[in-house]
């Protein structure tokens, strides 16, 4: 058996049994993070944050809503929102909260791609961070459709509707996802179960695997540099504080991170308190009605730019239907984003700007997804259809084809420099 | 060696024993999602079409899905493989849900189409899609004819003679 000696205080008596010293100094004080990165670093700790707001104010949320499709309407708009002390600011909160998180993914998404932290042993915090966006994707769609208004009743309708477009067992499918042969209040109460519980595990579960995927390749910096960490960890130690390139994640580097956060949180409640509409749909104030469709659907604003690819092919080619082709892009915008480690063929690690034609190839990539984005909202027709239809063309064309093309030269470029 | 057949053996065992579990729980959970007897059950609608006038419009609920019923007159547009007729009377029968992206499209009288509102989608009276982004024409829901009553959610002869065709 272990021995123990008597402890002389609460924290040596945990020590002992816990080894909390230790587990403070890998995951706070001796965990090494680089000097020089920039703010964009911080968008994983406001996400986290974000989290954490989005599950308190849910939890709130959940003590008063009703998961049936007869009260569910009034339980959000009326008892909620009316009666509930601070009802309202909790729905605002949660609202708001699922909107802007996907705001910061996308810039985090975003600043990987540029400094290319996906790559060279950090493989799996992309992969990880993008299962994340995966299910966050899953997470925000189900609990979009809780309040049972218009919007969300036919936009579970679309989507449910999807997989219809799955060979042979497309029809079955539907009707099994939705409990039904329409979207009815089965569908209603097995969504409620995935968004307040199995979906929030699995994301606990996946945030756990991607801080872990990040301890040992270690986080990537603004030049791209591979940086001996054991080695400059030591100097730090051994107090040459500014010859060493790295510092601890407590206290040092997370004072800038809060500073980032702080800054924010001052933006997400300034809309919280005063612009909490933007994440609001008005059809959504309409209680669902299965017997009408609204004019015009389209989802909240982060799934445009794939509601657009979904949309981008109008016409048939061929024998292949435009909706099937329209199915199959969709498909592939939805994992394409995993292959980027596979993608890039260049094992060059540094910013876009220091790549030549990959800084290009970023900018054309961002700019394309804000087109997507803002067709994905306008109705399909005319002008309007080709436009969505070229953005959809350069998406693909740009990740399938000049991706791996641009990289390769550069491959060779670097093969032979070196 | 014996010792290690033995574990290779107890090994298979257990990895049996798992996988018969596994299978059946999955199906279970399967199961557990499938549309509730009472669902399946309350899956048939009945709608007498004698009192319908010639060229009447009417949607009904099937299933939580409208369901488009034309009585055609004279001048209406025919077709022989999607028409449904009940003595000498031929009616449009069609799930009200555009084929695109499942809105319900309105029947305009005048222009005698089903318009969807929601990308500009056309079809006919025949409830064919002859413009825009619905990639098929309307479904023909499963039926069966009853003397002059259409029952919903079984298919019947009728049906099967006309997706047949379709
Ligand atoms: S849903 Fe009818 S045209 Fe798009």
């Amino acid at each position: 058996m272990a021995h123990f000696e008597k402890a002389n205080s609460v924290g040596e008596w945990l020590d002992q049994r816990l080894a909390v010293n230790k587990l403070m100094k890998v995951m706070m004080t001796e965990y090494w993070i680089p000097k020089n990165i920039n703010f964009l670093w911080a968008m994983g700790v406001v996400l986290m944050t974000m989290f954490t707001v989005l599950l308190i104010s849910g939890i709130f949320l959940l003590m008063y809503y009703k998961p049936d499709t007869k009260l569910a309407f009034d339980s959000v708009n009326y008892t909620i929102m009316q009666e509930v002390y601070f009802g309202w600011l909790w729905r605002h909160m949660h609202a708001v909260a699922a909107s802007v998180v996907f705001l910061v993914i996308y810039i985090h998404m975003f600043t990987a791609i540029y400094y290319g932290s996906y790559k060279r042993g950090r493989e799996m915090i992309w992969i990880s961070g993008m299962l994340l966006f995966v299910t966050f994707s899953a997470e925000a769609f189900s609990g979009y459709m809780l309040p049972w208004g218009q919007m969300s009743y036919w936009a579970a309708q679309v989507i449910t509707n999807l997989f219809g477009g799955i060979p042979f067992i497309g029809d079955e499918l539907v009707i099994w996802i939705r409990g039904n042969f329409y979207v009815a209040d089965s569908t209603l109460t097995r969504f409620f179960m995935l968004h307040v519980l199995l979906l929030p595990l699995v994301i606990m579960g996946i945030i756990g695997l991607h801080f872990y995927s990040l301890r040992i390749p270690h986080v990537n910096n603004q030049e791209g540099e591979e940086i001996d960490f054991d080695a400059e960890a030591e100097k730090y130690k051994a107090g040459q504080k500014k010859e060493s390139k790295v510092i601890p994640f407590w206290p040092v580097f997370l004072s800038k991170d809060l500073f980032v956060m702080g800054v924010f949180m001052i933006f997400y409640f300034y809309l919280v308190f005063y612009h909490y509409n933007f994440a609001m749909d008005p059809i959504n104030f309409d209680p669902a009605n299965p017997m009408k469709t609204p004019a015009h659907i389209y989802p909240e604003w982060y799934f445009l730019w794939s509601y657009e690819v979904l949309r981008g092919f109008f016409f048939d080619v061929g024998p292949i239907a435009a909706m099937d082709i329209g199915l199959a892009a969709f498909g592939i915008a939805n994992v394409i984003f995993f292959l980027m480690p596979v993608l890039d063929r260049s094992p060059v690690v540094k910013p876009a700007h220091k790549r030549g034609p990959f800084f290009i190839w970023f900018w054309i990539l961002v700019v394309d997804m804000i087109v997507l984005t803002i067709w994905g909202k306008l109705p399909p027709t005319g002008i309007n259809a080709w436009i969505g239809f070229f953005a959809t063309i350069v998406f693909l064309v740009s990740l399938l084809v000049a991706l791996p093309a641009i990289t390769k030269k550069e491959a060779e470029r670097a093969g032979g420099a070196a | 060696m014996a010792d290690q057949g033995r574990r290779d053996f107890i090994g298979m065992v257990f990895g049996g024993v798992a996988a018969v579990g596994g299978v059946a729980s999955l199906y279970a959970m399967k199961r557990t999602w499938d549309p509730l007897p009472s669902v399946m059950a309350a899956g048939f609608t009945t709608v007498d079409l004698s009192p319908m006038k010639e060229g009447e419009f009417r949607t009904v609920q099937w299933r939580g899905k409208p369901i488009f019923i034309l009585k055609k007159s004279k001048e209406m547009k025919k077709c022989d493989d999607r028409d449904l007729m009940v003595g000498n009377e031929d009616y449009l029968i069609a799930i009200g849900l555009c084929t695109h992206l499942g809105c319900i499209p309105a029947w305009e009288a005048d222009k005698q189409i089903f318009k969807c509102a929601c990308h500009g989608g056309e079809f006919d009276a025949c409830g064919v899609n002859t413009f825009g982004p619905p990639p098929r024409p309307l479904d023909i829901p499963p039926f069966k004819i009853e003397g002059t009553k259409l029952v919903l959610g079984e298919e019947g002869p009728e049906y099967k003679k006309l997706v047949g065709k379709a």
